[in-house]
């Protein structure tokens, strides 16, 4: 938001992180979506996520489609510059704000209308490219700004809040996530905060195409009996494959987990992922394992949560293209035009 | 038999096989009356296909300057069996028409001098594999065609010299080739043809070259840094051009990486939506397309015009409606252009008229479009995008800095009380933006294309968003300051009748006007450069009577432009269109405008053209 002086009144006890700011300078306007939405938890784990980091929020950029979930990004990060773009482009306005300066931090939030429906190509094409961006979907298998038509994440079989039966075989975005190359793939659930914020947190930090699908149940149009995004249908189904730590880089592994179901995953900086297998077969290293294992829980009606895969070996999109470490926006007049003595060369080249 | 007679002006047309590698002959044919000195305009009339269609290469040659097409063949070099009737018929009475006598033929006209040349008997005597001997044919013919127009042979071996360099065996048999058909020539069809090319030195100081490579230099010289496009005929070359100089002039000679991004994307919509985001962080950045890509990318447009994030959309029109006529060249998207997307929405738009101006006005959109912090196009058509046009050197003013705009940097921020990212502070309706990372503190603000007050905030109160609208309409009535300004070609007025033309018609343009003071009918004539219009283009309609408007398209898409933006009597403008898909010819205006004012007052024309 454009900045317009007003007191921010913190208690001066309040905890504060390595740059010295509380989780209130996280924070951004105040909600419009639905109360009980599962949106705004997922806005609390963005700031959650960015405060313990230490992240700097002028360093982020925030970039939507349209839907509820784009609305979001209005309600956290007010420091951050945002970018409410068009419906199901979000990915090639963040891939262009990427070429331009690979330095910021880019978090893009869509929904499952904007990110399966319109904006499947530019989603997919995203991934393909290792867009270096953490990518969440806001996912409640409804199109709520439109008062609640299914999306295309919705389940076949699933029931309308009027009790229309929806015929078709949903879109799962982390298998085709993970089919198109992206380098960090997981879903959660809105209402699970202690497995979505070290998810966001590994997200933001690994440097790549990074999915969350996140199912966040649509209390207005998706939350009743017959639905498979509610809360409680979530909560009865929801089977994690993987808990994590984010351990920051020089700082000590020290996790709980059990030695041998233990995986530690270095990312780009040296920070390490600490994962704990939570079956036994799991590996979300193994591209092929991954997508049987969504497959089959899709089978047995099970939701497939955690951190799903990852390969900490992409090379993200301005990697492939080579672009200079200095970012593109940061060039001078000099550095860019290459001035009257080429151009006599060039002329000399067409006479 | 009459024989056309004449010295460096003719026009000069091959009729070939789509895909047999005749382009790159005819090509040198073209560059070596340019190397004598004699202006020159080729066209490749090429067929949507990759191999098997006809395919024609034009060259008109006119020292006197002339460089629009002209109808009716001086010379036919028939390649094609296929196209030969239509060929043949094309031919002005007393020219010429070689070729491959390698199968004897005989065509229905006892008007024009057929010149015979085995081509493929000569080639299959001469190189052993048949992919060679199909190729050479070309060389075989251009060497012939040297030694009948009295070129100097040397030009052409010197440009084979160059096309091959770096690839020096294949030197040597490419000139063997030439050498065959001139000595040929020589040998058998001394004194069969009177059109002569004559050394002069009228192309010094000028370049051969098309408005998309120059258009594709010109955003490097633009300090553009992201090309994001999607391939589409003719806007392809562009992008490709854009990419070739920045390989020669943007890639860091210590770290080997690149100061430029170039991107293919999935389809117009996303090639659009990055130099969008790339544009809002401040790296320069365009696409470039046709028109079906303008009807993907308007509603893209239409949130860079609201959100005002500056953007560079090089438009070069081919034939529509819908996939049209890809390969020809048509000016029919001024519409679709000025005033793409829904809502209320007005575009800037450059019209260059020659490769040179696609090098200048690309670089110039750049600066053009970040202070005003608007979308502009850059109209250029398949005509001067992908013809090589006789055109003057490119310059460059190396005390030239890029404007920038009104970017705020983080020593301002932090000397600013307030701010507001649409704020109209300096009372012209540009306000000031930020752009990401800049201070940890201030100027973050919310991009987007939903209505929003001064301060970026999203609202629902009619009065503010009109109030926005009216803020940037402010902006665009400004626009015409930093624009080029149209062109005259008189220095006063001296006839009570004008016309205003635009974009790739300035090649017909000088001729027709000549034609017409040589019949008794001197008119005024102004080209348009670009949108909004200046005042000294409602002047040029005010101070004349009636006014002629010369446009490639069928629908008056400039007039119907020019009366509603200002509120024009529609009856002032008699039309002259041209939709046909080939480049205008002057002696199409001259001829038009010549019957409308000899045959009928021009009320009583305007009035039937109504």
């Amino acid at each position: 938001m454009t900045y317009i002086v007003k007191p921010v009144n913190h208690h001066p006890n309040l905890e504060k992180n390595k740059l010295g700011l509380t989780r209130r300078d996280y924070e951004g306007t105040i909600s419009t979506l639905c109360a009980g939405c599962g949106h705004d938890s997922i806005s609390a784990a963005v700031i959650e996520a960015c405060y313990d980091l230490s992240l700097s929020s002028d360093q982020i950029a925030k970039l939507s489609g349209i839907g509820c979930s784009s609305k979001s990004p209005s309600y956290f990060l007010n420091q951050a510059h945002g970018f409410n773009s068009v419906h199901g482009r979000m990915p090639s306005v963040a891939t262009g704000a990427n070429l331009g300066n690979q330095d910021l931090l880019y978090l893009g939030v869509s929904g499952d209308g904007d990110t399966a429906g319109i904006g499947i190509g530019q989603f997919m094409h995203a991934a393909r490219r290792q867009l270096n961006i953490t990518y969440i979907v806001e996912n409640n298998g409804t199109y709520g700004l439109t008062k609640g038509q299914f999306s295309a994440t919705n389940d076949q079989g699933s029931k309308s809040k009027y009790g229309e039966e929806n015929l078709l075989a949903p879109i799962d975005l982390p298998t085709m996530a993970i089919q198109l190359g992206a380098g960090f793939v997981g879903r959660s659930f809105s209402g699970d905060k202690d497995q979505l914020i070290p998810l966001l947190k590994a997200a933001m930090k690994f440097k790549g195409f990074s999915l969350i699908d996140i199912i966040s149940p649509c209390v207005t149009f998706n939350n009743h009996a017959g639905s498979t995004k509610s809360y409680d249908h979530i909560r009865e189904h929801n089977e994690s494959v993987s808990s994590l730590d984010f351990v920051p880089i020089g700082q000590e592994i020290k996790t709980s987990y059990e030695e041998g179901s233990r995986v530690d995953v270095p990312l780009h900086d040296g920070a390490i992922l600490s994962l704990e297998k939570l079956s036994k077969k799991y590996n979300p290293l193994d591209k092929s394992l991954a997508v049987q294992s969504l497959n089959e829980a899709e089978k047995n009606g099970k939701v497939l949560t955690g951190l799903l895969y990852i390969n900490p070996e992409v090379k993200d999109h301005t990697e492939i293209l080579n672009i200079s470490d200095t970012p593109l926006n940061q060039f001078s007049d000099k550095d860019l035009c290459p001035g009257s003595d080429k151009l006599a060369k060039v002329n000399a080249s067409l006479n | 038999m009459k024989k056309l007679s004449s010295t460096n002006e003719f026009v000069i047309k091959f009729a070939n096989v789509n895909g047999s590698g005749s382009a790159s002959a005819n090509q040198m044919f073209a560059k070596g009356i340019f190397r004598s000195g004699v202006p020159v305009s080729p066209k490749n009339i090429f067929p949507s296909n990759i191999q098997g269609l006809p395919t024609w290469f034009e060259i008109r040659a006119s020292e006197r300057g002339y460089l629009g097409r002209k109808a009716g063949i001086d010379f036919m070099v028939a390649m094609n069996p296929q196209s030969y009737a239509q060929d043949v018929a094309e031919i002005n009475p007393g020219g010429y028409l070689l070729y491959d006598s390698s199968w004897k033929r005989e065509f229905n006209r006892d008007d024009i001098n057929v010149i015979e040349v085995p081509l493929t008997s000569l080639c299959v005597n001469e190189f052993q594999n048949p992919k060679t001997r199909l190729l050479f044919k070309n060389l075989v013919y251009v060497g012939a065609l040297s030694y009948l127009m009295s070129m100097n042979k040397d030009i052409f071996i010197e440009l084979i010299e160059e096309q091959f360099k770096g690839k020096e065996k294949l030197i040597s048999p490419n000139v063997q080739a030439l050498e065959m058909g001139f000595n040929y020539a020589k040998t058998n069809l001394a004194g069969s043809c009177d059109i002569k090319v004559i050394q002069k030195n009228l192309t010094d100081g000028m370049i051969l070259t098309n408005g998309n490579n120059a258009g594709g230099l010109g955003c490097v010289y633009g300090g553009a840094t992201v090309c994001a496009w999607y391939p589409i005929t003719p806007s392809t070359s562009l992008a490709e051009s854009y990419k070739k100089y920045c390989d020669q002039f943007r890639i860091d000679k210590e770290t080997g990486k690149n100061k430029f991004a170039y991107v293919q994307a999935e389809d117009e919509l996303a090639s659009i939506g990055m130099a969008i985001g790339a544009n809002w962080n401040g790296a320069r950045a365009f696409t470039a397309t046709s028109g079906p890509g303008i009807s993907l990318m308007t509603e893209f447009v239409g949130l860079a015009y609201f959100a005002e994030i500056p953007i560079v959309i090089f438009n070069i029109q081919r034939g529509g409606p819908s996939t049209g006529m890809p390969t020809r060249t048509q000016q029919s998207d001024i519409l679709s252009c000025a005033y793409a997307s829904h809502g209320d929405t007005k575009h800037v738009m450059l019209i260059p008229s020659d490769p040179k101006e696609c090098f200048e006005f690309a670089a110039e959109s750049f600066d053009i479009s970040d202070r005003l912090q608007t979308p502009v196009f850059v109209l250029s058509d398949l005509d001067i995008g992908m013809n090589d046009w006789t055109c003057p050197e490119f310059e460059w003013d190396d005390a030239k800095e890029f404007d920038r705009g009104k970017v705020l940097s983080k020593d301002d921020l932090e000397n600013m009380e307030s701010w507001g990212r649409y704020l109209d502070v300096d009372g012209d309706g540009i306000p000031f933006r930020t752009l990401p990372g800049t201070h940890p503190e201030k100027g973050a603000y919310f991009a987007r294309g939903s209505s929003h007050d001064e301060y970026a905030r999203y609202v629902e109160d009619g009065e503010v968003n009109a109030r926005n609208l009216k803020r940037i309409l402010k902006k665009f009535k400004g626009a015409h300051k930093f624009l080029p300004k149209p062109v005259f070609k008189q220095d006063t007025n001296a006839s009570s009748i004008g016309l205003i033309y635009f974009g790739s018609t300035e090649a017909a343009m000088q001729e027709s006007l000549d034609q017409l003071s040589i019949s008794g009918f001197p008119i005024d004539a102004m080209r348009i450069r670009s949108f909004p219009f200046s005042a000294e283009v409602w002047e040029f309609i005010h101070q004349h009577e009636s006014v002629f408007l010369v446009e490639q398209n069928r629908d008056a898409q400039m007039r119907t432009l020019i009366i509603s933006e200002g509120n024009i009597n529609p009856e002032k403008f008699i039309s002259i269109l041209c939709f046909d898909g080939s480049p205008i010819t002057a002696n199409f205006i001259s001829e038009s405008i010549i019957e409308i004012l000899s045959d009928k007052n021009i009320s009583q024309a305007s009035e039937e053209i109504k």
